[in-house]
């Protein structure tokens, strides 16, 4: 379980989070969701470490994060994996190399192990023959797979995903989402997603938080969020002609 | 000058991430070779052409500037053994390396940087200062002395070929110039200029690269910034080093 509270960030004077406190539970898919521009990935990267908050507690089970030096992060940073919006896989090296990276940092494994392992978590993201390919070689939708495969090559207990499906077309988008919310099952993972897409929230949503200016408005879940009151984030998921006219249906 | 202060203590604070304990020292020895080899060998072509039309040129204009029958034609080849040895390539060398070597590192740790490729190495738990940078330094610390070396040598043959080519000296005045008076530690002078210049190079063009924000532009402006940073650099350190070591 991972649980902020009362964090606060800010960027220059400029206050970005105000007063965040959320449980994020373990096991399940939790979704933070909002517009562009509304503090999710900030919030994101303030749990895992790559931003320094102003104030405010973040806790992973009972180890309080924040509040760790450089070599106590790493040890929980070793569970962690994240996959980035634009996937972030390393350039130089071919997608064999990538997912076997934190294997090769982090492990005493022989070559063999770890290249049993490397291509057990390709086979699980449905990746194949692609071993020796380059990013730059790769689609956007077999980017992310590699990087979901890298994220998981550790048997992480926290996976964190800023905009899994950003930029990938519809089938592909609900594919990943899929696979995030399997291996979250799987491995019994505490996960966040970071999303704008509500074929993601309706999917996956078994727990949500709703962000907008950086506060937060509202969390519940999937079958929740269609009957709740709160404005601003019925203008979110309202914000498309279709979904005002599925409500509408609806009522 | 606050500004300057600013930018110092970050460059200061990098230096201390970047010389941490190394996570997992195979996995550095592998990077260091690697590097040994993208930054060091792949200089070896541009090092030679430049030292030996340096050394032509030095050559020519000793030559032509030394045309009297009271100067002995064998000063010109100790003027260019001198020359190359002390300021060529030494200085001029870096100066052309911070160009090459230096861009090449801010623009490629710089698009880590903005493609959350080094945010994804944080995440990991690995120092990415240290992972990205440490085998950068030792690579180009271990090579750019046999860079100086081989600047040195192509330098003096440069000058030979084109001296004797133009007609200007002989070969016998060209090899007496350059073993006449020769001091060795003038080449220990320009190889200890040498390893400065190469951490001066190294450490500020990923400094550079390490700390972008924003996109391409960026990045291209980083890779801007360590070519003149590294530049001026070399340029002052140059001329400490000159009065500390030849004083």
């Amino acid at each position: 379980m991972i649980e902020v509270k009362n964090l606060n960030k800010s960027f220059n004077g400029h206050s970005v989070l105000h007063d965040i406190s959320v449980n994020f539970e373990a096991g399940k898919t939790n979704l933070i969701i909002g517009r562009s521009g509304s503090g999710k990935t900030v919030l994101l990267k303030s749990i895992v470490g790559l931003h320094e908050i102003d104030s405010g507690e973040i806790w992973y089970d009972d180890i309080l994060f924040n509040k760790l030096d450089f070599t106590g992060k790493k040890e929980i940073r070793k569970n962690i994996g994240m996959l980035f919006q634009g996937s972030a896989l390393f350039d130089s090296l071919t997608v064999e190399r990538n997912v076997r990276f934190p294997l090769d940092m982090f492990t005493g494994q022989s070559m063999d192990e770890k290249l049993e392992r490397v291509n057990f978590c390709l086979k699980r993201v449905d990746i194949n023959k692609a071993n020796k390919l380059f990013p730059a070689e790769l689609s956007g939708g077999m980017k992310k797979r590699v990087a979901i495969a890298r994220a998981i090559a550790l048997n992480p207990k926290y996976l964190f995903c800023d905009e899994p499906n950003s930029g990938l077309d519809p089938m592909t988008a609900i594919l990943i989402d899929k696979l995030i919310k399997e291996l979250t099952e799987e491995y019994s993972m505490t996960t966040i997603v970071n999303t704008h897409d509500m074929n993601s929230v309706m999917e996956n949503g078994e727990k949500v938080v709703f962000i907008s200016n950086g506060h937060k408005h509202w969390e519940g879940n999937k079958n929740e969020i269609l009957e709740s009151d709160c404005g601003p984030l019925n203008d979110f998921i309202f914000a498309n002609s279709l979904a005002k006219q599925l409500k509408e249906g609806k009522k | 000058m606050l500004k300057f202060l600013s930018q110092f203590g970050r460059y200061v604070l990098l230096l201390k991430k970047v010389f941490s304990r190394p996570e997992k020292s195979v996995i550095y020895y592998k990077q260091v070779m690697h590097e040994l080899v993208y930054l060091g060998l792949n200089s070896v072509g541009i090092i030679t052409i430049i030292s030996f039309f340096m050394g032509a040129v030095i050559t020519l204009q000793t030559a032509y500037n030394t045309e009297n029958p009271i100067y002995p034609k064998y000063l010109i080849g100790l003027g260019c053994r001198d020359s190359i040895i002390l300021e060529f390539s030494s200085t001029v060398a870096a100066l052309i390396l911070a160009g090459k070597v230096g861009s090449n590192i801010a623009s490629e740790i710089g698009t880590m940087r903005v493609t959350e490729q080094i945010d994804a190495l944080e995440i990991m738990g690995v120092n990415s200062a240290s992972y990205l940078i440490l085998p950068k330094i030792i690579a180009t610390l271990v090579f750019n002395p046999f860079l100086t070396l081989i600047s040195i040598c192509v330098g003096v043959l440069g000058g030979y070929v084109v001296g004797t080519a133009s007609g200007v000296i002989t070969t016998q005045d060209y090899i007496y110039g350059i073993q006449y008076a020769f001091i060795p530690y003038y080449v220990t002078y320009s190889l200890i200029k040498t390893l400065f210049f190469a951490f001066i190079i190294t450490s500020v063009s990923a400094f550079q690269g390490y700390y972008v924000e924003g996109g391409s532009l960026e990045v291209g402006r980083a890779s801007t910034k360590a070519v003149v940073f590294s530049s001026v650099l070399i340029l002052l350190f140059n001329v400490i080093l000159t009065q500390l070591l030849l004083s």
